[in-house]
């Protein structure tokens, strides 16, 4: 023990070791009343850390060859030994990532942990989620199957209706013609080796913000306002040990939740890993049905709501991009005397419902083959879905809204 | 979706076929429930801590605080090597390496007197050689040049632990691979060439760092290579129908 002590002065003198962990773990106030949907942050953390190790051994496997992928992929199936468990792990962690992120994301828009001073640390937020888009979506090519093949030329081809440009672009991307080796072997570079190396950092200047903010609560209101005489918040509790330990209960039910699945439905009856990407990429024909992965279905629906305008369907395509980044702007948009839901009034919470349904109901809609039913319902829903956004500097203004605490509430 | 019912009767069957699953879940409710203990400890803290007592230094009960750490580090440990144990083994030879490795059969008709067959089993060149009379009755002149003539060390089976090393004497099979470093020696069956002196009788010589080695592939003394070269279990599965790797193969002739 004297040894050990002795082991942490001596890096001590020479690295920030100790101040690190007080201002980041022993030392970092929390608001003491956090819900459980304060475990999603912590939880996609460790599904980050969880599709890192499992893609990195994955590759060791995995070849990124038109003419090898596939078999490879089935080899670490059926030869690599626990490869079936390695690749079900990171098949289920790229939908479980998405699951967490969500929730992630919902509580802070039902909490108002996007407004000030936290505008930043959102912002970063959402540039970590494109950027999680794009990895999922660059790792779903590399099975090589043929919703890879065909989600992937239906994407790159979105890029393709951008006036003018559109054309060389999609030639750009895809290093071709058409999805080929060449796209399969850059996607495969971006995947393991640009795009990670991208979250990481991005994450880690998402926690060292928050850490610089301090964390919201569920009632929206300021810790850091009431502090006692040791200069630490009133209502904040050290992370670690309270919160660490809180957060490994929500570990351990995450992954019974997680193992559930890997070992006894990893493909979710086709919604984490779809029937047809068992089939080798085969150009000359597109599967009857092809729809995204369910986490980007919600926004694929907008897509095919718009109906082509000026002989181009370039306007979904803005329509679609906007959708999944319009959550950039709600520090902006929200004039709300009050952060959290718990205190906002009536309009509000209609407005919130009625988004949720429409991003789960554009979710299954996104899913579902096009019937004329489907499209308006579709068209419908998107209107929803963008008013939150553009009618929430009014709605917002003109609620009632109940009085905020001056303590958190706390039971 | 699956029905309802479906799921219902998926489960015994994957219980049982992937019963590492199960293997994992109880590791993970172990971990849980030994956690469960230091959560209550930690959410008892917490009340007292907001009364303005601190738990985590005030009125501590050491012993069974050590005995928590020790509890949950341990069910933390197996629940660790556990989760650890696929990664590792992901590193073993695959199901496909180990094919690679199955017996390899050879038709030794064409393989003409004083010449050789390169064969690949698990990988590696294994030698055949057709040995001339001439050749066989060179192989014993020279066992004093040799650093195990009697092929002491088990570098054979049984069956070729023999003048000739080989069950047949004119059909010589070995492991193409110098036990120095790993190279594959050269066959030089050419007697007293001039690079090799006017004492070779024939044999193998590796490029990489000159160990030599006869036409029993028994090393001569001096070279580098501390022993004679590798016969792989071998057998006949008709006069001329060669088995190489697997010595065991009933209900042959």
């Amino acid at each position: 023990m004297k040894l050990l002590n002795n082991f942490v002065g001596w890096v001590d003198d020479r690295f920030p070791l100790l101040d690190t962990w007080k201002e980041h773990l022993s030392e970092y106030y929390a608001p003491k009343n956090f819900n459980f949907w304060y475990f999603f942050g912590s939880l996609s953390l460790l599904v980050l850390v969880i599709q890192i190790v499992s893609g990195i051994f994955l590759t060791m496997s995995y070849k990124p060859d038109a003419l090898l992928a596939f078999a490879s992929v089935e080899y670490i199936m059926r030869d690599v030994q626990w490869g079936w468990l390695l690749r079900y792990v990171h098949s289920t962690g790229a939908s479980m990532f998405f699951v967490v992120v969500y929730l992630h994301m919902f509580r802070g828009m039902i909490y108002g942990s996007y407004r000030k001073p936290r505008e930043l640390l959102w912002i970063i937020g959402v540039v970590i989620y494109l950027a999680l888009m794009a990895e999922a979506f660059m790792g779903y090519l590399l099975p090589w199957g043929q919703m890879s093949f065909w989600g992937a030329q239906v994407i790159v081809n979105l890029f393709s209706s951008v006036p003018f440009i559109g054309n060389d672009l999609s030639v750009l991307i895809r290093g071709d013609y058409v999805i080929s080796d060449a796209t399969l072997n850059r996607f495969f570079a971006l995947h393991v080796a640009a795009i990670p190396l991208v979250l990481a950092g991005i994450v880690f200047v998402h926690i060292v913000a928050l850490h610089k903010v301090g964390s919201n609560n569920p009632d929206g209101i300021e810790i850091k306002k009431n502090k006692g005489a040791d200069g630490h918040p009133l209502d904040g509790i050290p992370f670690h040990p309270y919160y660490t330990v809180k957060d490994i209960v929500a570990v351990v039910v995450f992954l019974i939740i997680f193992c559930a699945i890997v070992f006894f439905s990893p493909d979710m009856g086709g919604y984490f890993l779809e029937a047809n990407n068992f089939i080798p990429a085969n150009p000359m024909q597109t599967p009857a049905h092809i729809s995204p992965v369910w986490y980007f279905t919600p926004y694929y629906a907008i897509l095919r709501a718009v109906p082509p305008m000026f002989g181009s369907q370039f306007p979904g395509v803005i329509a679609m991009g906007i959708g999944a980044i319009a959550v950039v702007f709600l520090p902006w948009l929200d004039r709300g005397k009050v952060k959290s839901v718990r205190y906002r009034g009536p309009i509000y919470k209609l407005f919130l419902a009625s988004f949720v349904i429409s991003f789960v109901g554009l979710g299954y809609l996104g899913m579902m083959p096009v019937t004329p039913t489907y499209t308006l319902m579709s068209r419908v829903l998107s209107v929803v879905y963008f008013a939150f956004f553009i009618l929430m500097p009014w709605y917002t203004k003109i609620d009632k809204c109940k009085p905020e605490p001056d303590r958190v509430t706390f039971k | 979706m699956l029905a309802f019912k479906e799921v219902l009767l998926s489960v015994p069957i994957a219980a049982i076929t992937k019963n590492f699953g199960m293997c994992v879940l109880a590791l993970c409710l172990g971990f849980f429930s030994a956690r469960t203990h230091l959560l209550w400890v930690a959410t008892t803290g917490f009340y007292l801590y907001k009364k303005g007592i601190n738990v985590m230094t005030d009125n501590v009960d050491r012993s069974k605080r050590r005995l928590l750490l020790a509890a949950t580090t341990a069910a933390g440990g197996v629940a660790a090597a556990g989760v650890a144990t696929p990664f590792v083994l992901s590193f073993m030879p695959s199901e496909r390496a180990k094919a690679a490795g199955a017996p390899v059969e050879v038709d030794i008709s064409a393989i003409a007197p004083g010449t050789m067959k390169v064969i690949e089993w698990q990988g590696k060149p294994v030698w055949v050689v057709r040995r001339t009379p001439e050749m066989l009755s060179l192989l014993s002149k020279h066992e004093s040049e040799l650093t195990d003539p009697t092929c002491s060390v088990p570098q054979q089976p049984e069956y070729c632990q023999n003048a000739n090393r080989s069950i047949k004497p004119e059909i010589f099979v070995a492991i193409g691979i110098c036990t120095h470093l790993g190279c594959s020696p050269s066959f030089r069956p050419e007697v007293a060439p001039a690079d090799l002196g006017a004492n070779w009788g024939g044999g193998w010589f590796c490029p990489c760092h000159g160990s030599r080695f006869d036409l029993a592939a028994r090393v001569y003394q001096g070279s580098p290579a501390p022993t004679n070269l590798i016969i792989p279990p071998h057998q006949y599965l008709s006069d001329n129908l060669l088995l190489i790797g697997d010595d065991k193969k009933k209900g042959v002739a």
